[in-house]
């Protein structure tokens, strides 16, 4: 979808949401005048995302990348996909917002501000790997409903916060402790206070990993709104659905968290393999973790045409949930051979690893360059589409892009 | 000499006239436009669109398919979601009424009764199942020439 105007029937209710703040005055305003802020719900200048990112829904807001706009290491803000189930949040005062650490496995509750968490913890920087459990949807057959994304639900930016770990164990964690669930201050389309549109969580291993945070930098400087500010989560390498946005509670349950979007089959992939189309009960329907290897080819972007005896620089990026890359490989016959192409060394565990290779064409005509990424337990990606399930998770089949030779 | 001065007093007026007929014409230009462009005096409003207008049968305000059913979609489905969540999406009668279900059950929407066979009925219809194979082939493609 190419870019549009976003226009939209609004009123000053409207406008106090988007601001988040309630409009002075505004008996005042002149008859006709339409406020400045409301002048904008164009998506692009609202997220400051490039044009050439696609919208796949406007309620709630949901964008992705295309693969040559991923082309930098450190995913920046412009590029990086946008997933809500809800409405953003209305109102958000860095100087009173708080985060509280409960639940029935907590030592003692406790509740800390933004100051606090920034003081009393060391802080640490990683680049991590945040990808929808989703990405990659739009090809499975029969079709799983929700956002059909293509292959651009991924980002690898960096995040600096404090870990995790410290906050709990500053708390406290009882030896019945399992999982953390997260809370947050996102509003259910709905708008029925009483519901939340999403709060998920991790079991303890992933919660006290060195490289979990909770940030408040992306990439240097305060989380945009749309991704969180003031406080996120970071499960780096897990659905990006367990990296909860603007977070007021942490409970560290007894039990595997039981929130909004952990139960029926979101983010859950049959137990065990069924046929494409088949009806799954909910008790037969397992948690997504790790996410699975996959890779992109970010450059060029897929069309190019070039003149007949030239080599082509191809690169890209791998990565594989909690693993690493072994190797990394491309053909340009459809799987009949493969060559090597370089994998670079993460910058840290859960960032994605560059890759390059220099392509020859034996001849004139229409070829397509196939990537395929290994990981460390030697899987490698399926070129057809993984094995279906309901909801269209977990889509790593090899990403290719169309080359002509002339 | 007079005549001359007289020719230069005919010429004089006309151009005088031309002028003022100019003239005349910017300010009529001028109150046309500030009545059909100028600034309107309601509520804050930014809707350009007239929100029923449909348009190569597309219903432009939500950019559904004009059909039969489309009120009964666009009163019960777009209230929570935008209607680009229903476009994206292509599903057999069974998912489209499993969604709805789950929608009942989780997400807080009402019982539909009759409704629910209308608004099904056109979903179905106007947003089917493509087959699709197990792997697409690349479509789309915007050919471009890679300069070194």
């Amino acid at each position: 979808m190419k870019r549009r105007s976003f226009v939209a029937k609004s009123g000053l209710g409207t406008l106090a949401t988007l601001l988040g703040v309630d409009i002075v005055y505004k008996e005042l305003m002149p008859k006709g005048y339409t406020p400045l802020a409301l002048q904008e719900t164009d998506p692009f200048k609202l997220f400051n995302k490039d044009e050439a990112m696609v919208v796949l829904n406007d309620k709630p807001w949901n964008m992705e990348a295309q693969a040559h706009l991923l082309n930098d290491r450190v995913t920046p803000n412009k590029y990086m996909f946008v997933r809500n189930n809800g409405l953003l949040p209305e109102k958000i005062d860095e100087s009173s917002w708080e985060l509280k650490i409960d639940g029935e496995s907590v030592v003692e509750s406790k509740t800390y501000s933004l100051s606090d968490l920034k003081t009393k913890f060391k802080h640490h920087t990683y680049q991590l790997t945040l990808e929808c459990g989703g990405n990659g949807r739009s090809e499975f057959n029969p079709p799983a409903k929700g956002n059909q994304w293509t292959i651009g639900a991924v980002s690898s930016a960096e995040w600096t916060g404090i870990r995790l770990k410290d906050v709990l164990a500053d708390a406290g964690i009882k030896d019945d402790a399992v999982y953390i669930g997260y809370h947050a201050a996102d509003m259910h389309l709905s708008r029925n206070p009483t519901k939340e549109p999403i709060s998920r969580g991790v079991p303890m291993s992933k919660a006290l990993q060195e490289e979990t945070l909770l940030a408040f930098s992306m990439n240097g400087e305060a989380i945009p709104l749309v991704h969180g500010f003031p406080l996120r989560l970071i499960c780096g390498g897990w659905p990006a659905s367990t990296s909860g946005k603007w977070l007021n509670t942490i409970s560290i349950r007894n039990k595997v968290h039981d929130g909004a979007k952990m139960e029926g089959s979101s983010y859950r992939v049959p137990c065990e393999t069924v046929a494409p189309g088949e009806t799954v009960a909910d008790e037969d329907m397992c948690i997504i973790e790790s996410m699975p290897v996959k890779s992109l080819i970010t450059y060029p972007k897929s069309g190019a045409i070039i003149k007949e005896g030239k080599s082509l620089k191809i690169n890209g990026h791998a990565w594989a949930g909690e693993l690493e890359i072994n190797s990394m490989e491309y053909s340009i016959d459809y799987g009949t051979s493969w060559k090597p192409a370089s994998i670079e060394k993460a910058k840290n565990r859960l960032a994605w690893q560059h890759f390059n290779a220099t392509v020859n064409f034996p001849k004139k005509g229409y070829y397509e360059i196939w990537a395929r990424a290994t990981d460390s337990n030697e899987n490698k990606q399926p070129m057809v589409l993984p094995g279906w399930n309901p909801k269209g998770y977990l889509n790593n089949a090899c990403h290719r892009i169309a080359i002509k030779v002339v | 000499m007079q005549e001359k001065e007289n020719k230069d007093g005919i010429v004089f007026k006309t151009i005088f006239k031309v002028m003022l007929l100019i003239f005349t014409g910017f300010i009529l230009i001028g109150a046309l436009a500030i009545i059909f462009y100028g600034p309107r005096q309601t509520q804050v409003e930014l809707t350009e669109v007239d929100p029923e207008l449909i348009e190569n049968g597309i219903h432009v305000r939500t950019g559904l398919i004009e059909a039969d059913g489309l009120q009964t979609v666009i009163t019960n489905c777009i209230t929570c979601h935008s209607s680009k969540l229903i476009i994206q999406n292509r599903m057999g009668e069974e998912q489209w009424n499993a969604t709805i279900r789950w929608m009942q059950k989780t997400q807080g929407l009402w019982p539909l009764g009759e409704n629910q066979k209308v608004i099904v009925d056109y979903l179905t219809t106007n947003y089917p199942l493509l087959e699709k194979g197990r792997r697409p082939p690349l479509t789309d493609i915007d050919w471009y020439s890679l300069e070194k």
